[in-house]
């Protein structure tokens, strides 16, 4: 948990700008992390290629805080 | 002027090989690009391009794609991605045309205009957004008619497609601002073409007539509006379109 955790962690740092801090598990992207629609396209795209797989769009639109991209890398990884 | 030079950018233009498409690569290339050349079918012609590109010292690359098929666009976006690490510039030139008047057009002579000249532009769009967001700039320039504006007898789905690009240029333009991607169309008037050659001699004539500069354009005239959109000069403006038409629409 913690590998990707971190990682995941500190590419949403890089990307939205924000205090480590924020970024909990229960963090909603858009709610509490301050993402518009685009910045969590980006998001995707980036944790795509760090952790080499490909997030279905579906699946993209039904990701919305930051546990639930962690679960869905270690369950797709 | 520094503000116009592309040294170390990298440009994709779709078809290329002749007419308005080969104009701009070369121009592009003056500039100090190095060019990758989309054609669909006339390969020779392409090369002309490659060949006149390179005589500039560029570096220059041939593809040959249907851009109405996105997976053809993306596969050419990968390549050129490989060949010059990166792409700063994509220029939406690829056009065809299947005049008829309405009563007399087909659903496929609608629907073939349509695929490249409309989605053929969002096919590439969509192919290079994502480098360019990566890299946090971009150009993309896309080329509408002036006919888009002010419709024309016998080219309903030309028309359709052409004013449709204005739209798709500006919805592009607004979702890509906040990643300094600007995204701007040009809109040609009459340019001595392939394509407008085929008009008969009283058309011509008649055309020239309605054209307050008094004659029809070059293919460098809009290749100048291009450069400008490509370059930094033109950095503060995005969801425009250029009207380069001898004043034929103002």
């Amino acid at each position: 948990m913690s590998d990707v955790y971190d990682r995941v962690k500190r590419i949403v740092v890089e990307r939205l700008g924000v205090e480590e801090a924020e970024v909990t598990a229960e963090a909603s992207f858009k709610d509490d992390l301050g993402a518009d629609s685009l910045d969590v396209v980006e998001l995707v795209m980036e944790l795509e290629d760090e952790f080499d797989l490909e997030i279905s769009d579906e699946d993209a639109e039904k990701i919305t805080t930051v546990g639930e991209v962690v679960n869905y890398i270690q369950s797709h990884a | 002027m520094a503000m116009w030079d592309l040294t170390g950018k990298t440009a994709l233009v779709t078809g290329a090989s002749r007419g308005i498409g080969r104009a701009i690569a070369v121009a592009l290339a003056e500039a100090g690009a190095d060019v990758a050349v989309n054609y669909a079918g006339s390969e020779a012609a392409a090369a002309e391009t490659v060949k006149a590109i390179e005589a500039l010292g560029r570096k220059a690359v041939m593809i040959k794609a249907n851009v109405g098929k996105a997976a053809e666009f993306e596969n050419m976006v990968a390549a050129v991605l490989e060949t010059f690490g990166k792409l700063d510039i994509l220029v939406n030139n690829a056009g065809i045309t299947r005049d008829n008047l309405i009563m007399r057009m087909k659903e496929e002579e609608f629907d073939e205009v349509i695929e490249t000249n409309l989605k053929g532009v969002f096919n590439g769009i969509k192919a290079v957004t994502r480098s360019m967001m990566k890299q946090r700039s971009g150009r993309i320039i896309n080329i509408s008619s002036v006919v888009g504006a002010l419709g024309n007898p016998g080219q309903a789905n030309y028309v359709a497609a052409k004013a449709g690009v204005i739209g798709l240029t500006k919805s592009a333009a607004r979702e890509l601002a906040s990643r300094n991607i600007t995204v701007n169309a040009v809109a040609p008037g009459f340019i001595g073409t392939d394509m407008t050659d085929k008009l008969p001699a009283d058309v011509k004539e008649k055309l020239e007539k309605d054209i307050p500069l008094g004659r029809i354009g070059r293919p460098e005239e809009i290749a100048a509006a291009v450069l400008y959109l490509a370059s930094d000069a033109s950095s503060y403006m995005t969801g425009q379109t250029l009207h380069v038409d001898g004043g034929m629409y103002m």
